[in-house]
C-alpha cells in the first residue's frame, strides 16, 4: 500500500508540476465559479445556524477545510481497496474519525466555543460538501489533487459563511468577532462601543436614530443573505444561470 | 400527552428545515415538484422514525457507561451514522423486495437519507435534550412529519413560481433561498409556543 502510493507520488512529480495551473485551479474554482454553496448546493445544512456570529463561523470554516481535505486525501490513498457496495459507509467512516479528532480537540482548546458549536461540529459528518467531494473527486483521482480539491472547496464554503456572518454580526449585534480575543465592539447603545448611539455628544450623538436589525439574528437572514448572493453573483456570471 | 407535545414541537415548532435548517441540502435539491418531494418526506419519516429508538438504545445501553462504567461517548458520532447508513441500506432492500414500485419511484432519494442533516441531527438532539425510549419515537415521526410538510410545501411554491416574473438571475436556487428564508420567519412565529401549557397538562 505504502509503497503503492509513493509510487503514485512520485510518478505525478514527475509528468506534471507539484504546484501548477491545474493544481491552482482547484484551490481557485470552488472559490467563486464553482462555489459549494451557491453554485453546488452543497453543505448549506450545517452553515446557516452557526453564521449568526462571525467568530463560530470561523471556527466551523477552519474544521470544515481540515475534514475536507484530509477525508479526500485518505480516500484518495484508499481509493482502489474500497469496494464499491459499501463505499459510503467506508467514506462516512473516515469522515467521522475526522470530525471526532476535530470535536475532542476542540473541546480541549475552547471549551466555550465548543459548547455553543456542540451538535453542528458533530453535523460536519452530513456536511454534503465533504461527501459530495469525495464521492465526485476524490474516489476518482490522486491524493495530492484530490488533498487541493478538498481544501479548495472547504474554502469557498468558508469564504460564504464569512460573508454571511460579516453582515449578520455586523448589522445585527453591531459587533464583530464577539466571542473571540479580537472583538471589536462597533455600534450600540452603550458605552462599551466605538460608537455609542445614546451619547449626547460625538458620533454617537449622531447615529441616535440607528437601532440594530433584529431581523440579522434570524436564522432566516441567512436565507435571504445566500439568496441575495447568489443573485449578484449569477448576473455577473450569466452563464450559471438556472436555465429550467 | 407528553409524546403528543413533543410531536407536535418537533413537527411545528422546533421544525427541522424552517427553525433549525437542517436537511437543506436534499430540501433545495428534490423540491422541485411535489411528487418526488412527496416520496422523500415520506423515506425520511420513516429513517428518523426508525434510527432514532436504535439510537437511543446505543446511546443508553452501549455508551453512557453501560459498559463497566467506561465512557465511551466519543464513539457516539460514528456509531450514530454507521446505524443511519446501515438502516437505510437496510430500508432501501425492503422496499426494494416489497414494493418495486415505489423503490423505482424514490430511485436514488433513498441513498440520499444517508447524507440529510437532519437524521443526524435528530439523534444528536435526543441525545442532548435527554429524551427516553419512547419519547425519543415520538421526536423522530415528529421530525420527520415537520420535514416532510417544510418539502411539500417549497416544492408547491416553487411548482407555482414558474410561471411567475422572476429575475432570471434569481431563478431557480435563488428564490428557492428567500423562499425559505420566508417560510422560516413565518414559522418562527409559533416559536416559543409551549404545548403543553395550552393542552393544560403541566
Amino acid at each position: 500500500m505504502a509503497e503503492a502510493t509513493t509510487a503514485a507520488k512520485s510518478a505525478a512529480a514527475k509528468s506534471e508540476p507539484f504546484f501548477g495551473k491545474k493544481e491552482k485551479v482547484l484551490i481557485t474554482d470552488p472559490l467563486y465559479e464553482n462555489n459549494p454553496i451557491t453554485v453546488q448546493v452543497l453543505g448549506i445544512c450545517s452553515a446557516l445556524a452557526v453564521t449568526s456570529l462571525i467568530y463560530p463561523s470561523l471556527v466551523i470554516s477552519v474544521a470544515v477545510v481540515f475534514v475536507c481535505g484530509f477525508s479526500s486525501l485518505i480516500t484518495s490513498l484508499l481509493r482502489t481497496r474500497i469496494p464499491k457496495s459499501i463505499r459510503m459507509i467506508v467514506q462516512l467512516v473516515i469522515i467521522a474519525t475526522l470530525v471526532t479528532a476535530v470535536e475532542l480537540s476542540l473541546k480541549y482548546f475552547s471549551y466555550p466555543v465548543y459548547k455553543d458549536l456542540s451538535v453542528y461540529i458533530g453535523l460536519i459528518i452530513t456536511n454534503c460538501i465533504v461527501m459530495g467531494r469525495l464521492e465526485a473527486f476524490a474516489m476518482a483521482n490522486k491524493p495530492w489533487r484530490s488533498f487541493l480539491d478538498g481544501i479548495g472547496n472547504g474554502l469557498g464554503y468558508g469564504a460564504i459563511l464569512l460573508m454571511v456572518a460579516f453582515f449578520r454580526e455586523f448589522f445585527g449585534k453591531g459587533s464583530l468577532f464577539a466571542g473571540s480575543p479580537a472583538e471589536m465592539k462597533i455600534i450600540g447603545s452603550n458605552p462599551d462601543y466605538f460608537i455609542n448611539t445614546m451619547a449626547e455628544s460625538g458620533i454617537g450623538s449622531m447615529f441616535s436614530w440607528y437601532s440594530n436589525n433584529n431581523l440579522m439574528v434570524l436564522p432566516a437572514a441567512a436565507m435571504f443573505l445566500i439568496g441575495i448572493f447568489i443573485w449578484i453573483q449569477r448576473s455577473r456570471t450569466p452563464k450559471l444561470v438556472d436555465v429550467s | 400527552m407528553d409524546l403528543i407535545n413533543i410531536f407536535i414541537k418537533a413537527a411545528f415548532i422546533d421544525n427541522m428545515v424552517l427553525a433549525y435548517f437542517l436537511g437543506m441540502c436534499s430540501y433545495l435539491a428534490v423540491s422541485k415538484t411535489v411528487k418526488t418531494a412527496f416520496g422523500l418526506g415520506l423515506a425520511v419519516i420513516f429513517v428518523l422514525g426508525i434510527t432514532m429508538p436504535i439510537n437511543w438504545l446505543i446511546n443508553n445501553y452501549l455508551l453512557d457507561g453501560a459498559i463497566n462504567g467506561l465512557d465511551l461517548t466519543f464513539l457516539r458520532l460514528i456509531l450514530f451514522i454507521a446505524v443511519i447508513a446501515s438502516m437505510v441500506q437496510l430500508v432501501e432492500m425492503v422496499i426494494e423486495k416489497v414494493s418495486p414500485a415505489l423503490y423505482n419511484s424514490l430511485g436514488i432519494f433513498l441513498p440520499l437519507i444517508t447524507v440529510n442533516c437532519a437524521i443526524l441531527g435528530g439523534s444528536l438532539f435526543m441525545v442532548a435534550r435527554e429524551y427516553d425510549f419512547a419519547e425519543s419515537i415520538a421526536f423522530g415521526l415528529g421530525g420527520g412529519f415537520g420535514w416532510f410538510l417544510a418539502i411539500i410545501a417549497i416544492a408547491a411554491i416553487r411548482e407555482k413560481i414558474r410561471y411567475s416574473d422572476v429575475p432570471p438571475a434569481l431563478r431557480g436556487l435563488g428564490m428557492a433561498f428567500i423562499l425559505t428564508g420566508l417560510m422560516g420567519i413565518a414559522f418562527m412565529s409559533l416559536m416559543g409556543i409551549d404545548p403543553a401549557a395550552l393542552t393544560g397538562t403541566k
